[in-house]
C-alpha cells in the first residue's frame, strides 16, 4: 500500500528532497481571507510550520501573510499556484528561493526563580540580547528577537532556570536589497 | 448608472444587467424580499425547482449548454446546505454559476438563529470565491464581481450570501460598467516563446497525440474551431477526456475516442506510446492517467491551461503554457502555418499504422442479444434516431454514463452535460431541466440509470410545471451498475446493497408527475419506442429494461497503466488483474 502518495494513485517514486520554504503572501485585508489561506493548506494536505499575519498597508487594505512550509519542489510550486488562484491574493513570493530573505521571530519568555537561577537567567539574557520587559521579585519576562533557532536555544537554556511559558510570534520575513515584493 | 433602490431590487437589477434571463430557485424566509422584487417585474424568469440541489444542477446544465453564467437563488440554512453538492460539482467541472443565498439578518449572525448556517464558511472550499454582504452599498459591486469571477479565468461557482436586512435596506446601485476587479485578472494570452517551442516540438514529433479536455469547451466555440483546424493541419491523432467530448467531431477519422479508465484501447495505447503529448485544457486526472509512474513514460509533454495550479500537479510536464485555450490555439495554428519545416510524414504514417492496429482490437465491441436489451445497443439506437436532430445529452453517473460517452457520438461542443469530476448521481435530470430552459426548441435527453435518477426524481415536477419536454432515458438494470461491477471485480461478487429490491413503476411514476411513461423490454421493440419517445411533446420517462449483468469495458483496472487495459472478452480473470495495491484506490 502506498501511503505517501498525494493522490489516490501510486505516484512516481519520490526522488525530490523535502525543502523548507518561507512564503510571503500579499492579500486584500477582507473578512475570511486568512480562513481561505489556511483552508487551502489543510484541505490539500500541506504543512504550516509557522504563520504570521497583519495588515501592512492600511490605506490599500493590504495584509501580508508569512507562511513557513515544507515540501518537495513540485509541492511548493503547487502551493504557490494554489495560493495565487485565490481571488483576494495579490502576490505570492517564495522568499527562500535564492536564499536572500531575512527571517526574524520575536518571543516573550517568562522565567520564575530565585537566587542564583535569577542571576544566571539575567546573564544569559544579556548574552542573547534579550531585554527584560517585566520583572517581579521572583520572575522576569524577556523579550528576544532573532532567527528561530536562536530563540529555540534561548528557551532550552531557560528551562532549568525556571521557565514558565513562552509566546512566539512566528516568522516574519522580507527580501534583502532595494526591491520590494 | 447610479440609482437608489433596496437591496432586493438591486439583486434583480444586477441579474438583468448581467444578461440573466432565467434563475433557478426555491423561496424561503431569508430571501422573501428578493422573491417579492421578482414578483413585481416580468423580465427575469424564475424557475421553481423541487430541491436546491436541483436548482444548482439546472443552472450548471444551463451554463454548460449555453456558455452563459447560470444563476441560482436559495434561502439560508438548509437552502444553502442543499446547494453544496451542486457547488462542489460546478467547482470540479469548472462550470460558471452564481448562487445567491439568503442569510439571517446581520444582527442575528452568529446567534444560532432559525435557519442560520455559516454559509460562507461551509461553501469556502467548494466555491471559486464567495462573499458575505455586510453593507447594502457594497451589494451591486459584489454581484457584478461575482459574475466576473465566475465567468473569467478558469470558470467556477461563486456564492453571494445576502442577509435579510441588507435586502430591505436602501442604497445606491452601481451598474456593471463601473466595476473593475482589483486583483483577479487571469492571463489569456500564452507566452509566445513557449508556444513557439511547443510548435517546434510538434513539428519534430514522430508519434504525437492531442489530449484535450473541458477547457476547450469552456474557452468557447472559437476554441473548438481552432482545435479542429490545428488537428487537420498537423494530421495528428486526437483523444479527449469525458469533459471534452464534442470539441472534436467523433465522426472524424483522426478521432480516437475518449481516453482513460473506460476509454478506448487505441486512445490509451496512443497516449502510452506517444513521443509528444499536447494536452490542451485537461488536468491529468486520476481517471485519465491510471498508474502515474507508468503514465506515458517516453513522451515530451506540453500542457496548455488557464489555471497554473493544474500544471505539474499530478504529472510533471516539459513545457507549460498558461493561457486560454482559444488564444493559445490561435497562436499555434498561425505558427504552424508559418513554419518551414514539414513534419516527418513517414514517421506519422507508421504511427497511424500502429494506431489502426490497436483500433483493430475493437475495444468497444460487445455481444449483442436478441432476447435482452444490451445497454450499449440502446445507446447506439438512441444515437441513430437523434443524430440528425438538434439534440443535447445529459447523464447521471455510473455505467450508463460511460456507455453514453463511448457510444453516443458527439460532433459539436456544449451538447454533452455530465458530472465528471465529482461524479454526482442525480445530476442529469435537473441538468436536463436547465438545458431545456436554455434551448426550448431542442431535444434534451438525460441518459440515466435507475438508481441515479431517483436521487433527484422530484425535478420531473419542475419539468411538468414549465412544459419542458425532457426525455429521461433510463437504462434500468436494477443495480447501481458501476458499484456492482466493482463488487464483481474486487469483492468476490458479494453485491452488498447495490441491488434495489423495490423500484417504483417508472411508467406510473411518470404519469403521477403528469408526464408520459414508456417501457421497453425487448430489443425488437426498441427502435419504435425510441422514435415514439422523440415525438412526444411532453416530458417522458423511458424505462429501458437492460441486461443486469453487463459490465462496462474496456477498463484500466485501478492501479494499472494505460497499456494494461482489460478488454471485454479478456481471457484473464478480471479479479486477478487488480493488485492488492489497486484495491485501495477509488
Amino acid at each position: 500500500m502506498n501511503t505517501t502518495a498525494t493522490t489516490h494513485y501510486p505516484a512516481a517514486k519520490e526522488t525530490q528532497q523535502i525543502e523548507h520554504r518561507t512564503l510571503s503572501i500579499l492579500v486584500d485585508n477582507e473578512p475570511g481571507v486568512l480562513a481561505r489561506v489556511i483552508g487551502l493548506f489543510s484541505g490539500r494536505g500541506y504543512n504550516i510550520d509557522s504563520l504570521t499575519v497583519s495588515e501592512t498597508e492600511h490605506e490599500q487594505h493590504l495584509s501580508r501573510i508569512t507562511i513557513a512550509t515544507q515540501g518537495t519542489p513540485m509541492v511548493i510550486e503547487q502551493i504557490k499556484n494554489q495560493l495565487e488562484r485565490l481571488v483576494p491574493v495579490h502576490r505570492v513570493v517564495d522568499l527562500t528561493a535564492g536564499m536572500t530573505a531575512i527571517e526574524r521571530e520575536i518571543a516573550l519568555v517568562k522565567v520564575r526563580g530565585k537566587d542564583n537561577n535569577r542571576v544566571e537567567a539575567l546573564r544569559l539574557a544579556d548574552a542573547f540580547r534579550a531585554r527584560v520587559i517585566d520583572a517581579t521579585t521572583e520572575s522576569f519576562v524577556f523579550e528576544i528577537t532573532g532567527k528561530s533557532d536562536k530563540i529555540d536555544q534561548f528557551v532550552v537554556l531557560m528551562a532549568p532556570l525556571g521557565l514558565v511559558e513562552v509566546s512566539r510570534s512566528g516568522i516574519v520575513a522580507i527580501g534583502r536589497g532595494p526591491e520590494g515584493m | 448608472m447610479q440609482k437608489e433602490m433596496t437591496g432586493a431590487e438591486m439583486v434583480i437589477q444586477a441579474l438583468l444587467d448581467q444578461g440573466v434571463e432565467h434563475i433557478f430557485g426555491y423561496p424561503g424566509g431569508a430571501v422573501l424580499p428578493i422573491y417579492d422584487a421578482l414578483f413585481q417585474q416580468d423580465k427575469l424568469r424564475h424557475v421553481l425547482v423541487r430541491h436546491e440541489q436541483g436548482a444548482v444542477h439546472a443552472a450548471e446544465g444551463y451554463a454548460r449548454s449555453s456558455g452563459k453564467v447560470g444563476a441560482v437563488l436559495v434561502t439560508s440554512g438548509p437552502g444553502a446546505t442543499n446547494a453544496v453538492t451542486g457547488l462542489t460539482d460546478a467547482l470540479m467541472d469548472s462550470i460558471p454559476i452564481v448562487v445567491l443565498t439568503g442569510q439571517v439578518p446581520t444582527h442575528l449572525i452568529g446567534n444560532d438563529a432559525f435557519q442560520e448556517c455559516d454559509t460562507v464558511g461551509i461553501t469556502r472550499p467548494c466555491t471559486k470565491h464567495n462573499y458575505l454582504v455586510k453593507n447594502v452599498n457594497d451589494l451591486s459591486r459584489i454581484l457584478h464581481e461575482a459574475f466576473y469571477v465566475a465567468a473569467n479565468g478558469r470558470p467556477g461557482p461563486v456564492v453571494v450570501d445576502i442577509p435579510k436586512d441588507i435586502q430591505f435596506a436602501k442604497g445606491t446601485y452601481v451598474g456593471p460598467k463601473n466595476i473593475q476587479h482589483k486583483t483577479y485578472q487571469p492571463k489569456l494570452k500564452g507566452d509566445l516563446d513557449k508556444v513557439k517551442a511547443a510548435v517546434e516540438l510538434m513539428r519534430h514529433a514522430k508519434k504525437p497525440v492531442f489530449y484535450t479536455g473541458g477547457g476547450i469547451i469552456n474557452s468557447g466555440k472559437e476554441a473548438s474551431v481552432l482545435l479542429r483546424e490545428l488537428v487537420k493541419l498537423t494530421g495528428f491523432p486526437i483523444t479527449s477526456t469525458l469533459m471534452g467530448l464534442g470539441a472534436y467531431p467523433a465522426a472524424d477519422p483522426q478521432w480516437l475516442g475518449m481516453l482513460g479508465m473506460h476509454g478506448t484501447y487505441e486512445a490509451n495505447l496512443t497516449m502510452h506510446d506517444c513521443d509528444v503529448m499536447i494536452c490542451i485544457g485537461a488536468r491529468f486526472d486520476d481517471r485519465i492517467t491510471g498508474r502515474l509512474d507508468a503514465f506515458s513514460p517516453g513522451s515530451k509533454k506540453i500542457h496548455v491551461d488557464i489555471d497554473p495550479s493544474s500544471i505539474n500537479k499530478n504529472v510533471h510536464v516539459d513545457l507549460a503554457i498558461v493561457g486560454d485555450c482559444a488564444h493559445v490555439l490561435e497562436d499555434m495554428v498561425r505558427l504552424w502555418r508559418a513554419g518551414s519545416v514539414t513534419p516527418d510524414k513517414k514517421a506519422l504514417a507508421a504511427w497511424w499504422k500502429q494506431i489502426d492496429e490497436w483500433r483493430g482490437k475493437k475495444s468497444l465491441a460487445y455481444k449483442n442479444s436478441k432476447e435482452i436489451i444490451k445497454p450499449q445497443y440502446a445507446i447506439q439506437r438512441l444515437y441513430e434516431f437523434t443524430k440528425g436532430l438538434d439534440a443535447y445529452i445529459t447523464t447521471e453517473v455510473g455505467q450508463h454514463q460511460m456507455w453514453a460517452a463511448q457510444f453516443y457520438q458527439f460532433q459539436e461542443p456544449r451538447r454533452w452535460m455530465t458530472s465528471g469530476g465529482l461524479g454526482t448521481m442525480g445530476y442529469g435530470l435537473p441538468a436536463a431541466v436547465g438545458v431545456q430552459m436554455a434551448h426550448p426548441k431542442s431535444l434534451v435527453i438525460d441518459i440515466a440509470g435507475e438508481a441515479s435518477v431517483l436521487m433527484t426524481m422530484q425535478e420531473m415536477s419542475t419539468a411538468a410545471q414549465y412544459d419542458l419536454p425532457i426525455k429521461i432515458f433510463i437504462l434500468n438494470n436494477q443495480y447501481m451498475g458501476m458499484v456492482r461491477q466493482w463488487q464483481e471485480l474486487l469483492h468476490g461478487g458479494r453485491y452488498s446493497h447495490s441491488y434495489t429490491e423495490s423500484l417504483p413503476d417508472f411508467v406510473k411514476l411518470a404519469e403521477a408527475y403528469h408526464c408520459v411513461g414508456m417501457r421497453c423490454e425487448k430489443p425488437g421493440d426498441l427502435d419504435a419506442a425510441i422514435q415514439e419517445m422523440i415525438k412526444v411533446k411532453k416530458p417522458v420517462i423511458f424505462d429501458c429494461v437492460v441486461d443486469q449483468a453487463e459490465n462496462c469495458f474496456p477498463m484500466i483496472p485501478s492501479g494499472r497503466a494505460h497499456n494494461e487495459m482489460l478488454l471485454g472478452d479478456a481471457g484473464v480473470s478480471v479479479e486477478d488483474a487488480i493488485t492488492e495495491e489497486g484495491k485501495v484506490l477509488v
